[in-house]
């Protein structure tokens, strides 16, 4: 599975568990706007980081709040080369 | 310096109502109890201990058992030593507690190498010359379980490290052991309630096993058993707990929460359970024998046993004759006890119908986006799924809520888990969901095969 199919789908089993409804997601989509708060994004990188091993924005010096989905999964993207 | 004896009496001369076949064992030697009335563990240099600040440091429990003995009435001080004290705090705590002399059962710490009166110890016991004079009350002094930095000093009297101890009202012989090292306060108890009651001990020795211990246990026939809960989650996961039936099984040192209590229930289903609440600090509070988590709210009703309760901001405040006297040394600056009297004991509790239950300490909240977690609720619902031994729930840093709870989990039977921990995580979780707000679900959970325990019987937590 890709690096972005699988953020997606662990998003939206993030959203199932949190009780959230997930915005259709597209590139330029808020982050915020997602349907996930803080906490389901929280709770989605340290998922993510057993899935993918790698949490790019805990381990980076200076951590860059990602502003949309596209941010999101490019810092996974990234992170992963 | 020395005080008159009046009401307490040192533990020596308490030792009179011992049965005539009550025994401390450990792995190597036995003593008579009955035999200590006047016979002596200390090899030579007796005499130079009266009146001194003296250290007991020991390889043993054995040894440290017969020590105590010997130095109460004897000394002015008495600073116990457990065996996982870190050597770098030795000169800060032989300083703060003006120690000058130590006993010990076999070589010292380079640290320890300058102080003047140096006394061995030894299981081999030999006739006293002449009859021990009591002349002091001796002040006991214990090392609370702290996790960083020199612990603190906490002084007792005799008189309030046994408060608590009601007579025993057993005919039958009672073997006491513990799980728990006898040279910290909640074994120490233990250890108290074999010497007063006349009953025989089995001391576990350094290094060995749970499974070497336990069946000790079970070949001296142990009638009363003692650890803390993570001791008893260990000891369950043992195949040799099946050798031992005691009558009375007892928990403290961190919370009892129900699946453990269940679990002890189910394993002896003839044995009376309880767990008790104690501190260094504030001493033995109460002990609760329903079998359900938490205690009664009446507790908190009045004076019991000369103990007193009440919660100030979520936390216990213990007044109680049982309660150390006051902090010695360096962290004398800061007061054991409030301007009434009540130790505040950091242990947060929550009411849950007629009940109080303990949610956690003060300083091991988590902080998920300005929301409070404690890690031993999380844990308690946890430790209720039936494939769960224990757990270990801890913070994981994140950039968008500060922090975040994760799990680590033993399981009942680690190999059958293989294969299907994806499915077994997710059943973790809804149990989680179904009984906890979302900030305090795990974020993640790991699958471990054992979790440490610190020698203080504690699971080891580190810091957040």
């Amino acid at each position: 599975m890709s690096i972005k199919l699988t953020i997606m789908d662990e998003m939206a089993r993030v959203a199932r568990e949190h009780g959230k409804i997930l915005a259709p997601l597209d590139d330029d989509l808020a982050l915020l706007d997602c349907g996930l708060d803080s906490l389901g994004i929280a709770v989605l990188v340290a998922r993510l980081e057993d899935k993918l091993g790698l949490d790019p924005f805990t381990t980076a010096e200076e951590v860059q709040f990602p502003v949309t989905v596209g941010d999101f999964v490019k810092a996974y993207e990234h992170g992963a080369h | 310096m020395s005080t008159a004896l009046t009401d307490a009496q040192p533990l020596r001369a308490r030792l009179t109502g011992a049965t005539a076949d009550a025994v401390f064992f450990d792995r190597a030697a036995r003593v008579r109890v009955a035999d200590l009335v006047c016979r002596t563990s200390l090899c030579g240099g007796r005499a130079d201990l009266g009146g001194r600040a003296v250290l007991l440091v020991t390889a043993s429990q054995l040894t440290a058992a017969l020590a105590l003995i010997e130095l109460d009435g004897m000394v002015r001080r008495l600073l116990i030593l457990p065996p996982d004290v870190d050597p770098d705090h030795l000169g800060a705590l032989i300083a703060g507690a003006e120690i000058d002399a130590v006993v010990t059962d076999g070589t010292l710490p380079p640290q320890l190498a300058g102080l003047p009166v140096r006394v061995v110890c030894t299981p081999g016991i030999v006739p006293l010359a002449e009859p021990p004079r009591a002349c002091e009350r001796t002040e006991w002094v214990l090392l609370t379980s702290g996790t960083t930095g020199v612990p603190k000093m906490v002084a007792h009297s005799v008189a309030g490290l046994t408060a608590a101890l009601a007579p025993s009202a057993s005919a039958e012989p009672v073997v006491w052991g513990t799980f728990y090292d006898i040279r910290r306060y909640g074994g120490l108890q233990i250890f108290l309630r074999a010497v007063l009651g006349g009953a025989s001990l089995v001391l576990s020795s350094a290094g060995e096993p749970v499974a070497e211990h336990l069946a000790r246990l079970a070949r001296h026939g142990v009638t009363h058993l003692s650890g803390t809960p993570s001791h008893w989650r260990r000891a369950l996961m043992s195949p040799e707990i099946g050798r031992i039936a005691p009558r009375y099984v007892r928990l403290s040192g961190e919370i009892a929460d129900q699946a453990i209590l269940d679990a002890l229930r189910a394993a002896f289903p003839r044995a009376d359970i309880g767990h008790a609440y104690a501190s260094t600090e504030a001493g033995v509070v109460f002990a609760v024998d329903d079998g359900r988590a938490g205690f009664p709210a009446r507790f908190l009703n009045g004076a019991r046993n000369g103990v007193e309760i009440k919660i100030v901001d979520g936390c216990l405040r213990i007044r109680s004759p049982g309660a150390a006297l006051r902090y010695v040394g360096g962290a004398k600056t800061a007061a054991l006890h409030d301007g009434d009297g009540f130790v505040d004991s950091g242990d947060m509790v929550e009411r849950q119908g007629d009940r109080y239950v303990f949610v956690g300490r003060q300083g091991g909240i988590i902080n998920v986006g300005g929301l409070k977690v404690h890690p031993e609720e999380v844990e308690a619902v946890i430790n209720r799924h039936p494939r769960v031994r224990m757990s270990l729930v801890r913070a994981k840093r994140s950039p968008f809520t500060g922090a975040l709870v994760v799990a680590d989990i033993v399981l009942t039977a680690p190999a059958a888990a293989a294969g299907n921990e994806a499915e077994l995580r997710d059943d973790i979780l809804k149990l989680c969901r179904g009984a906890l707000p979302r900030h305090k679900v795990p974020a993640a959970i790991s699958f471990v095969p054992a979790l440490a325990v610190a020698a203080t019987g504690k699971l080891a937590r580190r810091g957040v």
